[in-house]
């Protein structure tokens, strides 16, 4: 099926965006804790993980949404939350803790929850997965044809919640959408030390519903793929499981020496890097033309670039408001 | 004259009748967890449900606790107000996280932008030879961690108010239903567990303690099933020439914190009583509770009773041990009242 050129330059577009958003963070991040790194200093205290090269994933998906579609994410969520659309000014704020923030600086990056588009994202491995479940569950029961969509990582396809996750689904025959970023370490380990098959996408099988395994980083393959799942689940289908072989660029978090990737591995990475590949095909292709790609990157980098700026202006919470939104 | 015959349930069939005017009333409420439907809940908390509402209201689940409470998070997050039942407290083992780290935090990370209304059911308590992993109370825990509140009934007419109020609330709410309360027939009979109850819905607001006996010279502030064993030590007490106050909490999140204050103001003595753990513990927060409110009106230091810091054991003689009961109530008190 063809792909309009609308969403093949919109994914390139919301790549830009989030490339330039990690590069960004990343540079604030490191500026205040180099040389002597201490993780609770800077503009940006905490762990920072970081999404660059895991872009597609995000993008491939997002032009098959609608409103009132909802997703949860993992620790390294940024991408995933760009794509999608949720408020990067708010988001930005909420990284830095700011009262302008998603959670008014209660978060952090790796619990930022937006109701419109319906966002969340959580710290702990496979924790998000059920609730996508719920959501699906809601959305049927409401008589919606909306759909939930679970991000995660081939870490949390070990653990007990994705094997929940995936039964309830298929049981319940929910509009949920299981996408796997396999960027082939859960942190240091690597797949084959942790998984007992090859492709986590064959786990599909063992709960009855389909499952795709996306080999390449690509934007385009990641939107064939996701189009048909989510068609199908929007129509009453049932759930699916696709798993995308992606590349984590950078250390699990910033500070990380990635000690455990090989130089080989990581000039293979920076090699076949989307922001490279992509674009080329475009170009190459004719869809984009070097003017519309430099006014594109114009535009994505002023978005990040205001983004930052209303977080770096934006005020501190009160310290007491730490008391505030326990209850409802 | 005329004679007001009031209708009476057990605590059981009070829960199921407010669940069920609940589901009547409001279509976002459902039911889900193990054996909620054909069976009507191990504990008979959703009796009868089934059959009026249908499986699609009434969601028996697959032995998955991380699952369904988890799904029970996304629904209520979307629109609906789910009812999630854990049969035993003492599961929470295997699906915590989705409790303490999700279910109870996502308000807050959001800066209060979402809503959590849910209700999460499960029977607790011992006394019935249930052995260690199906006896416990661990409501103190609940009661630690932020973000949840913490609902413990002691009897049908709080049952059904305080479930309707937890329904309605738009936090998440652990409604924690003591087996020995519950009046079911296959449970040492109880006759505090039956009492009248109005059939049409009300609530019991969630932080409001009762006195559910009053009295002058020592308070013995309580939860759950020990408030029956409170109550029955009070009349032995009364013989004995001592008047007792009994203060059930019936919530511990949010705590009544001016009750027990108000009652040990008035007693001069504290005994608190919790069939929960006894370190870390509610007994500790009570006490402490009753000290900054109340020292200078302390006539004795104040004093507890709870399980001593093992596990539950099985065998009669061991479990009784452990457990709170009238008779040491009423020493608790002789001791206090001699101090």
């Amino acid at each position: 099926m063809e792909i309009p050129r609308d969403d093949l330059v919109a994914m390139y577009a919301a790549m830009v965006k989030i490339r330039y958003f990690e590069e960004r963070i990343r540079e604030i991040y490191l500026d205040d804790k180099l040389p002597a790194f201490d993780i609770a200093a800077g503009r940006i205290p905490g762990e920072m993980h970081l999404a660059a090269g895991q872009e597609p994933v995000a993008v491939g998906v997002m032009p098959h949404l609608k409103d009132g579609d909802a997703i949860t994410a993992t620790h390294r969520p940024h991408h995933i939350a760009i794509a999608q659309g949720v408020d990067l000014q708010q988001m930005a704020a909420e990284i830095f803790g700011k009262d302008t923030g998603l959670g008014h600086g209660k978060g952090g990056h790796m619990h930022l929850f937006s109701i419109h588009p319906e966002f969340g994202c959580s710290g702990i491995i496979a924790e998000g997965m059920p609730v996508a479940v719920g959501a699906a569950l809601a959305f049927k029961k409401q008589g919606s044809d909306n759909v939930a969509l679970s991000f995660f990582g081939d870490g949390a396809a070990n653990q007990g919640a994705f094997h929940e996750s995936l039964n309830l689904a298929a049981l319940w025959n929910l509009p949920v959408v299981f996408i796997c970023e396999d960027n082939r370490y859960a942190i240091s380990v690597p797949k084959e030390a942790s998984t007992a098959i090859a492709d986590n996408s064959d786990r599909a099988s063992a709960y009855g519903m389909p499952g795709v395994l996306v080999p390449d980083n690509d934007p385009v393959a990641v939107y064939e793929v996701a189009r048909e799942a989510i068609a199908r689940a929007r129509d009453g289908g049932g759930p699916s499981l696709i798993e995308v072989e992606t590349d984590r660029l950078w250390g699990h978090f910033e500070g990380d020496m990635d000690a455990y990737r090989s130089d080989e591995f990581k000039a293979a990475m920076a090699e076949r890097d989307p922001m490279k590949t992509y674009p080329a095909r475009l170009l190459s292709e004719g869809v984009l033309t070097p003017e519309e790609q430099e006014q594109l990157i114009k535009e994505a980098h002023a978005a990040v670039d205001e983004a930052i700026a209303f977080a770096e202006s934006s005020p501190y919470p009160r310290p007491e408001d730490a008391l505030l939104h326990v209850f409802a | 004259m005329t004679t007001l015959t009031e209708r009476k349930l057990t605590t059981q069939k009070a829960i199921a009748e407010a669940i069920a005017q609940e589901m009547e009333a409001d279509e976002s409420v459902f039911v889900m967890g193990e054996d909620v439907g054909v069976y009507g809940g191990i504990f008979g908390a959703t009796e009868g449900l089934l059959d009026r509402f249908g499986p699609d209201r009434v969601m028996d689940t697959p032995i998955s606790e991380t699952g369904f409470i988890g799904a029970a998070i996304g629904a209520a997050i979307n629109g609906m107000r789910p009812i999630a039942e854990l049969m035993f407290v003492d599961f929470f083992g295997v699906c915590m996280d989705q409790i303490y780290n999700n279910m109870a935090k996502i308000h807050y990370f959001s800066g209060g932008n979402v809503k959590v209304p849910m209700v999460l059911t499960t029977a607790c308590g011992g006394g019935y030879s249930d052995a260690g992993q199906h006896s416990q109370t661990l409501w103190g825990m609940f009661a630690h961690l932020p973000g949840m509140k913490v609902v413990v009934p002691s009897n049908p007419y709080d049952a059904k108010g305080l479930m309707i109020a937890a329904i309605r609330d738009d936090n998440p709410v652990v409604y924690m239903f003591h087996k020995g309360v519950l009046g079911l027939g296959w449970m040492t009979p109880n006759p505090r567990a039956i009492g009248p109850v109005p059939e049409e819905p009300y609530t019991v607001p969630l932080g409001k303690a009762a006195v559910a006996r009053e009295g002058t010279d020592v308070s013995v502030v309580t939860v759950g099933l020990t408030v029956h064993r409170a109550l029955d030590a009070a009349e032995t007490l009364e013989a004995k020439g001592i008047s007792t106050e009994v203060v059930d909490l019936r919530s511990l999140v949010p705590l009544d914190r001016e009750a027990i204050v108000a009652s040990v103001r008035k007693t001069h003595r504290l005994l608190v009583v919790d069939e929960d753990y006894r370190s870390f513990g509610m007994t500790g927060e009570v006490i402490t509770t009753a000290i900054e409110g109340a020292f200078d009106y302390l006539d004795a230091p104040p004093a507890r009773i709870a399980v001593p810091d093992v596990p539950i054991p099985y065998s009669r003689p061991l479990e009784q041990f452990v457990l709170p009961d009238a008779d040491k109530i009423v020493a608790g008190v002789e001791a206090l009242m001699a101090g």
